[in-house]
């Protein structure tokens, strides 16, 4: 009963990182069409700024409430320069994708680079809120709990701006059509920026709340961007509450292989990727 | 043959400069050194990665970046049957499974919207790398393999061979109603299949097409590098490199790739010796956006830009001159 | 002969119904039309006519054989083309190209090289583009590219041309000659279904018309009778 607890517990509670990894995915790609193979690296940004805070003495969860304004700029700028050139001078949507892609996979490089180059290959970690809590007889960390709540929370959070807020209802506008959205007085460029920056600001949250867990290195980006990629498609695209159970589903599933063998647990994301295109490319609830 | 209607000139450019430097590679063992062979070694892996690869992305539009998964097919080809074989023997096989490879998981997602294609070749990569890591280390307890030692010579003219046998298939391909076609899917995907193309069973057999000749080479170069491992054999630069080198060459014809191709590996290795090695992938990354933002159609668009402009300020930029050229 | 058909023809598209349980038949040798508010289903039907979608219910048959589920290379070679509202040529490939491409892949006898370089040439003559032949497509005008489109689709020789809004955008004159055009297709042999938006076009040259309205069939008749239909009226007036 333990092991099952363990194993379903510490999925969702992983899973709730995931959900808002690829949540953040889900923006950028479902609403600014950008596949962004870069997310996974803001992230890993995200972790090494909280790291180097911490080591400065700034409480971690703090440098989470940073991180997010900081990382949505970053993004806000990189959409605005970057992409929307690429936009603007694309024949048809599609080819804007794949070279909105390539451009995401040259800021990987980019990113990682710097990373690399800053902070060295070796895994840190700090040790944060170490006391562990018994659930049902299985043990998990207090860090695990903080961040899987942190994570949620802004999640809801920022799904009820999406609901309530007039420029939630401009993004939810753009997702379904942006050129009427456009006709209809909706500044799409700024629109499309505003959703690739809190996509980053929830990659960077997201690194936060995992150095508070785990150790980071500045490898670590691509695993979660691979991650966010199968739940987003397993929410169904453009759908945010879908990623965000997606992720949880995700978390349930990685952590059940893992404890298996856990070499084989990327392997399993893909057989779970090829198996969604094949049975049902728009996932669980997408359009 | 009407000989008065040939453009001489044009004819002497086409075929004549490709002629000539094909004579010279092809004599290079005879009268260069060791290094230099090595050296033109990779150029032409390149080349025939990125011209392979834009044989079927670069008309389509469909970006692939499993060129290193077909690669990698290729080099465990090589480490399993390499002793056991002529070199020919296992370069055919090599093509073949990465052709069949190639045949199934286009088939899976060609039918699906590009940027669906694009993330599944990418993890197709990554999935080879776990799958083969896992197994080896598990079932066979190895690592890496050895591969059989080629001399630089059998090399390099296999890599040779492999270069001519891809040109010419990408050079056919382009003229014939099946190149019209891959255009048209390129173009406008839905109209092609109202206009009668089998736009599914066109994009299937192009992908596998041009994985032969990437298995191919994945097969010659494991005789080079002698020891592989997963990591050698599914690194993902080989499957972004040739990438980058078509769209910094220019897609739209077959010298694009060649002449990308031939710029990167040289601006490789100029990087990766040296102090610039750390900032690769930065330098990288930052060429690849460079080129994706300002020369969507590569040099040779930049470059056909140019003869246009220079051609209409020598008409003196007449419209109805211009109309008939 | 009842060229094409559809009985019961539905098509949701999440919860909305974009074609609700549409009847309806094209005679060989008519040019048939059909119009409707934007939003009525139109192009949708087409969409379900050419194999770009699959209905929901219902069947669609073409000279008697059923396509409802065939994909649209298949059923361009059984002898039906389309053009499309937003005009879908290959830009960036010479027009004479983009016949070229349906003479190759979409005729009914399967590829024929000889021919098909022969036949793109005459069919850009038909539609008058022959002096532009070599320019890329995306370089010609509105009226012009919708030319090419036509050409092309002739080029699959068809039994059965689909033109969805071909005279949208067009001038007057521009519109004239359309109806021209469509007019001497028919008169080498093409059945034409056609959507229009251009009342004068769709009144002027077409046998019968079929009306649809938030995707339901709400009339089909002769000019006359769906220009005096209070239905009809109500619907494009009082909307």
């Amino acid at each position: 009963m333990e092991q099952f607890l363990s194993i379903f517990i510490g999925g969702l509670l992983i899973g709730g990182i995931y959900s808002l990894v690829s949540m953040g995915l889900s923006l950028q790609y479902g609403v600014a069409k950008v596949l962004n193979i870069a997310h996974g690296e803001f992230l890993m940004i995200g972790a090494f700024i909280t790291f180097v805070l911490q080591q400065h003495g700034v409480d971690p969860l703090l440098t989470v409430v940073i991180i997010g304004p900081l990382m949505f700029i970053v993004g806000y700028i990189l959409y605005r320069t970057i992409f929307t050139t690429i936009r603007l001078k694309a024949a048809n949507p599609g080819v804007f994708e794949s070279n909105a892609l390539l451009a995401a996979f040259g800021l990987y490089f980019i990113v990682q680079n710097i990373g690399r180059l800053i902070w060295g290959t070796t895994p840190v970690s700090y040790s944060y809120l170490p006391g562990t809590v018994s659930l049902g007889g299985a043990l998990f960390n207090d860090s695990r709990l903080v961040a899987a709540a942190f994570a949620v929370a802004v999640g809801a959070a920022f799904y009820l701006y999406l609901a309530r807020t007039r420029i939630g209802k401009a993004i939810r506008a753009a997702a379904q059509d942006p050129t009427t959205a456009g006709l209809m007085g909706v500044n799409i460029n700024n629109t499309l920026a505003l959703c690739f920056g809190f996509g980053a600001a929830m990659a960077g949250v997201a690194g936060a709340l995992i150095s508070i867990c785990y150790p980071i290195y500045t490898t670590m980006g691509l695993g979660y961007t691979v991650i966010a990629i199968v739940v987003v498609t397993l929410g169904g695209l453009g759908s945010i509450p879908g990623s965000f159970i997606g992720g949880f589903i995700l978390g349930v599933i990685g952590t059940a292989v893992t404890s298996w063998d856990a070499g084989l647990a990327v392997a399993s994301y893909y057989v779970i990727f090829i198996i969604l295109l094949l049975v049902r490319p728009k996932g669980l609830f997408g359009k | 043959m009407d000989f008065s209607k040939i453009n001489w000139t044009k004819a002497a450019i086409t075929w004549g400069i490709p002629l000539v430097a094909v004579i010279l590679v092809g004599f290079l063992p005879a009268y260069g050194s060791a290094y230099w062979v090595t050296r033109f070694s990779y150029f032409l892996m390149y080349i025939i990665l990125a011209v392979a690869w834009t044989i079927f992305s670069g008309t389509t539009g469909y970006i692939s970046l499993a060129s290193a998964a077909f690669f990698g097919v290729g080099i465990y080809a090589a480490a399993l049957l390499g002793d056991a074989m002529p070199l020919i023997f296992v370069v055919i096989i090599g093509g073949a499974a990465s052709f069949v490879l190639a045949l199934i998981f286009g088939a899976i997602t060609l039918r699906l919207k590009g940027i669906y294609f694009a993330m599944f070749t990418f993890g197709l990569v990554l999935l080879f790398k776990e799958l083969i890591y896992y197994y080896e280390i598990n079932v066979e307890g190895l690592r890496g393999r050895f591969v059989v030692l080629q001399s630089n010579e059998t090399i390099y003219y296999y890599l040779l061979g492999i270069f001519v046998v891809t040109m010419i298939v990408a050079y056919l391909i382009r003229r014939s109603k099946f190149g019209l076609a891959l255009q048209s899917i390129g173009q406008n995907e839905e109209a092609a299949a109202h206009t009668g193309v089998n736009v599914t069973m066109v994009k299937i057999l192009t992908f596998a097409v041009s994985a032969i000749f990437m298995g191919a080479a994945g097969v010659v170069m494991a005789t080079k590098w002698t020891y592989v491992d997963p990591g050698v054999a599914f690194n993902l630069m080989i499957s972004f490199t040739p990438v980058l080198m078509a769209i910094f060459g220019g897609m739209g014809n077959l010298y694009g790739p060649v002449i990308g191709a031939v710029l990167f590996t040289y601006i490789q290795e100029v990087l990766t010796t040296g102090d610039l090695a750390k900032y690769y992938m930065l330098i990288f990354g930052a060429v690849l956006i460079g080129a994706i933002v300002f020369m969507p159609n590569g040099l040779v668009g930049v470059i056909q830009k140019l003869v246009g402009l220079v051609r209409k300020w020598r008409k003196g930029g007449s419209v109805a001159q211009n109309a008939d050229t | 002969m009842r060229i094409l058909e559809g009985e019961g023809v539905t098509k949701y598209f999440g919860g909305l119904a974009a074609v609700s349980n549409v009847d309806f038949h094209v005679d060989q040798g008519e040019i048939f039309g059909l119009i409707g508010p934007n939003g009525a289903g139109k192009t949708t039907l087409f969409n379900l006519i050419s194999g770009a979608f699959t209905p929901k219910s219902g069947v669609i048959k073409f000279k008697g054989e059923k396509i409802s589920g065939l994909k649209p290379y298949k059923i361009c070679r059984m002898g039906m083309a389309r053009t499309f509202q937003e005009v879908k040529i290959f830009g960036n490939m010479p027009v004479f190209q983009n016949v070229l491409l349906g003479s190759l892949f979409g005729t009914p006898s399967g590829m024929a090289s000889a021919n098909a370089a022969k036949e793109a040439t005459e069919l850009l003559d038909f539609v008058g583009l022959s002096a532009v032949k070599a320019i890329p497509a995306g370089g010609l005008t509105l009226a012009n590219q919708k030319r090419v489109e036509v050409a092309r689709a002739l080029a699959t020789k068809p039994e059965l041309l689909l033109l969805d809004e071909v005279m949208a955008g067009l001038n007057s004159t521009e519109t004239a000659e359309t109806m021209e055009l469509v007019t001497s297709i028919r008169d080498r042999g093409v059945t034409v279904f056609m959507i229009e938006h251009v009342m004068r076009a769709i009144m002027g040259v077409c046998d019968r018309i079929m009306v649809l309205h938030h995707g339901e069939k709400i009339a089909d008749g002769t000019p006359k009778e769906i220009a005096t239909s209070k239905k009809v009226i109500e619907v494009y007036l009082g909307e």
